[in-house]
């Protein structure tokens, strides 16, 4: 019990709802702060180049990042009229799309869905269904697409039914076990009571490309390219939907999910209907996926249950998490790094620069640009030579060899570093595992003798790189993408573009 | 008592033999309480006595085991915690429960959920009328953040709910259970942690809802000079049985509460 009640403290509460409007009065009254009232001296801001930068990406709007990164899409085949490229910026939209739709679910509703890609195969098959010769049905794409998009949300309604009471890692286990339904009705589906309803394993061959008010979308061009119309297709859809999600996240609709996500039993207890917003989140998610999926069949002409498998939906995952779960902007940039960095680790020269890129980019973040990264890099590189003439001389086989892949990187990492003709068997392993173990020992150490030891590992990695990782580029590029994204995890907890979450009473 | 609102026949709320048990323990049992309209009672008792699943009972986070809870006329046993919130129950929590990483205006934005109608296609075509709505919603969080002075107003609006004080905190919680348009508040221990200034203000301004936002309020307090500041009637529970019930020198005089919960000498400092 407070003793002080009748100390100082029986100033009566003037003003109090005024207090807004009770601008210029002179003596301190209850509800007029002073901390709050100054609070513009307290901002710390960045000042020079860097704050006047940071200052005016701030005030640029949504929209028109939006539009610059549309107007970058469709500008693609000006810059480059390879069918690789455009076919490679098609999917990247597609990703996108899943991101956005995941967003909804994860990012907004807070909700574990590990049965999202299923709806992204029901997409699929749902437009494979009623544009194939399957059923004999050829419904045109601009009733067939929206049609899909309400077939989506009605699946995830009904998947989100008897789950809507469930949360977290219980709810994670309902939506995988849906997931496995799906893919095992796939592949069972070619005889449902004596009718083949998606053919098995054959999946749905020969499905209706894109065709609006009778004009049909060719999905390759008469060179057998990838038909860039398809690309815009998916950039206008993208377009609507990013659009329409960011008026619903900024509506009574988003402030409930984001309520829900924050703590479910407030929400609940100010009016807000939760089981009801969950299955609207999750349905909407599903509906955005099934979406996607009319893009996928259209394009592909063919669907297999394999194509909507558990790979895909950690890649979907992986790109709402690096870039940032519950910003929109974030999945979208988390789905084209991840989409494009795939692609880009698939071609080993291609690769070999982002190694070296990633390297030094490290150590810049580590040293700044101090004299130790100019020692560490001077010594690195000199380690490099020497090692190199040593090794050469004791035996030329051990330099004899060349890297994997071409690129203007390859002749200068073969003046440098240690490429035998031919590999003894013990050695990958062993230079692979000493490698993570100096990396995680160089965690360990402080000062002069982390950049004593930072020197050899630099070097030893270069050499994994060029002799191990370099032969065998398909596992690499998944080590690669795992080592980027324990990186930015690592720097940034909530993703690239992620609020930072805080979670304390 | 507020004088813009009649006397009316039935009381706003009114709890009819209620009980509560989790797994044999009887939490709240046969429990009879009432608040008329315009009506500050408080609850009173030691820890464990059964206040916090009360105002639970009431606002439908647990189901009654026993007993019959109906608001102004009509019952709403059983009903679903956002529905009873839609009929004009509103409350705060005693571990604050704020959408911390919202910002303050989208927090108290939210609460308007259960009266406002646009829906997620509205929303998507920005129709006319979804516009008019979401203005309306902005105004009116404004409005109730600016009940509580300069605190929670200006450049706070934008700032996350996780960046105010203690205090600050519970006058969101207070400013976005308002923004339900209820007309009882339940306040779970309002002054909780607040300094004596603080407390002292939150005493007046527990006033100020009845007499300016027209709310009925049942609050659970154990700060003796807040209950003493603000109450019409005072209920003291102990083991969920309602032990004594009256003014709050009735009560706070009643030997049962002084044995339970006051303690001999805790009034006498008065």
């Amino acid at each position: 019990m407070s003793g002080h009640f009748d100390d100082d403290l029986t100033r009566p509460l003037e003003g109090a709802a005024e207090a807004s409007s009770a601008e210029g009065a002179t003596s301190p009254e209850v509800g007029r702060d002073e901390w709050v009232a100054r609070h513009g001296e307290r901002v710390a801001r960045r000042s020079g180049l860097l704050g006047t930068l940071e200052a005016r990406f701030r005030t640029v709007p949504w929209w028109a990042w939006l539009t610059l990164l549309i107007a970058t899409a469709c500008l693609i085949p000006v810059f480059s009229d390879s069918g690789y490229v455009r076919r490679v910026a098609f999917d990247t939209v597609v990703f996108m799309l899943l991101a956005l739709g995941l967003n909804i679910v994860v990012g907004w509703g807070g909700l574990l869905d590990l049965g999202y890609v299923a709806f992204f195969g029901i997409g699929a098959y749902a437009y494979a269904m009623l544009a194939s010769d399957q059923f004999g049905v050829h419904l045109p794409s601009i009733v067939a697409i929206p049609l899909v998009a309400l077939i989506g949300f009605g699946a995830g309604w009904l998947v989100g039914l008897p789950s809507r009471r469930l949360t977290g890692d219980y709810l994670a286990i309902v939506t995988l076990f849906f997931f496995q339904i799906f893919l095992t009705f796939t592949n069972n589906g070619d005889d449902v009571f004596g009718h083949s309803l998606t053919n098995g394993p054959n999946g749905i061959l020969n499905v209706d490309e894109l065709s609006f008010f009778g004009w049909s979308l060719p999905t390759t061009t008469a060179q057998g390219q990838f038909a860039i119309a398809y690309l815009y297709v998916a950039v206008v859809l993208f377009g609507i939907v990013y659009v329409a999600l960011r008026l619903l996240d900024d509506s009574r609709t988003g402030r409930a999910w984001r309520s829900l996500r924050e703590d479910p039993l407030a929400a609940e207890l100010m009016g807000m209907p939760v089981n009801w917003l969950k299955l609207l989140a999750f349905a909407s998610g599903a509906s955005v996926a099934a979406l996607t999926g009319t893009l996928q069949a259209s394009l592909v002409g063919s669907v297999f249950p394999q194509d909507f498998a558990f790979p895909l939906l950690i890649t979907v995952y992986t790109m709402v998490i690096l870039g940032g779960a519950g910003s929109q902007a974030g999945v979208v940039i988390g789905a084209i790094l991840i989409s494009v960095l795939l692609e880009v680790l698939r071609d080993p020269g291609d690769s070999r620069g982002l190694f070296y890129l990633l390297v030094l980019l490290g150590l810049v973040g580590a040293f700044r640009l101090s004299r130790q990264l100019a020692v560490v890099l001077g010594a690195t590189v000199a380690l490099g030579f020497v090692a190199r003439a040593v090794a050469g001389t004791i035996d030329d086989r051990w330099t004899a060899g060349v890297g994997g892949g071409g690129g203007r990187l390859a002749g200068w990492a073969s003046d440098w570093v240690i490429v035998p003709t031919q590999l003894a068997g013990w050695i990958a392993p062993v230079t692979y595992v000493g490698l993570i173990a100096l990396v995680l020992m160089l965690t360990l150490l402080h000062g002069w003798v982390r950049i004593a030891v930072l020197v050899p590992t630099l070097y030893l990695a270069a050499f994994v790189w060029e002799n191990v990782m370099l032969a065998k580029p398909e596992p690499t590029r998944y080590v690669v993408l795992g080592a980027i994204l324990v990186g930015v995890m690592v720097i940034r907890p909530n993703g690239l573009l992620g609020e930072r979450r805080v979670e304390i009473l | 008592m507020s004088p813009s609102t009649p006397p009316m026949a039935t009381p706003l709320l009114e709890l009819e033999k209620v009980s509560m048990s989790f797994g044999g323990l009887a939490s709240v049992s046969k429990l009879d309480l009432h608040v008329d309209e315009g009506e500050i009672v408080s609850v009173i008792g030691p820890n464990g006595a059964g206040k916090t699943t009360l105002f639970n009972l009431v606002t439908g986070v647990y189901e009654p085991t026993e007993g019959d809870i109906r608001f102004a006329g009509e019952s709403i046993t059983g009903l679903e915690p956002h529905k009873i919130t839609r009929k004009g129950i509103a409350r705060t929590f005693q571990t604050l429960r704020l959408f911390l990483n919202m910002s303050v205006r989208e927090n108290v934005m939210a609460a308007a959920y259960g009266h406002t109608r646009a829906g997620a296609v509205r929303a998507m075509l920005r129709t006319p009328g979804q516009r008019r709505e979401e203005r309306e919603i902005r105004a009116l969080a404004e409005k109730r953040l600016a009940f509580f002075g300069e605190r929670l107003m200006g450049y706070r609006w934008d700032q996350p709910a996780y960046s105010l004080s203690y205090a600050n905190r519970r006058r969101l919680e207070i400013a976005r259970a308002t923004a339900t348009n209820p007309r009882l508040l339940l306040l779970d221990e309002p002054a909780a942690g607040m300094n004596p200034r603080e407390t002292q203000e939150i005493t007046e301004l527990i006033a100020q809802l009845r007499t300016e936002g027209g709310y009925t309020i049942l609050v659970i307090e154990h700060d003796m000079h807040v209950v003493e500041g603000i109450s019409d009637r005072v209920v003291a529970l102990d083991h969920g049985v309602k032990i004594a019930e009256g003014t709050f020198g009735e009560v706070a005089t009643d030997p049962r509460v002084v044995e339970a919960y006051l303690g001999t000498g805790g009034m006498a400092r008065k």
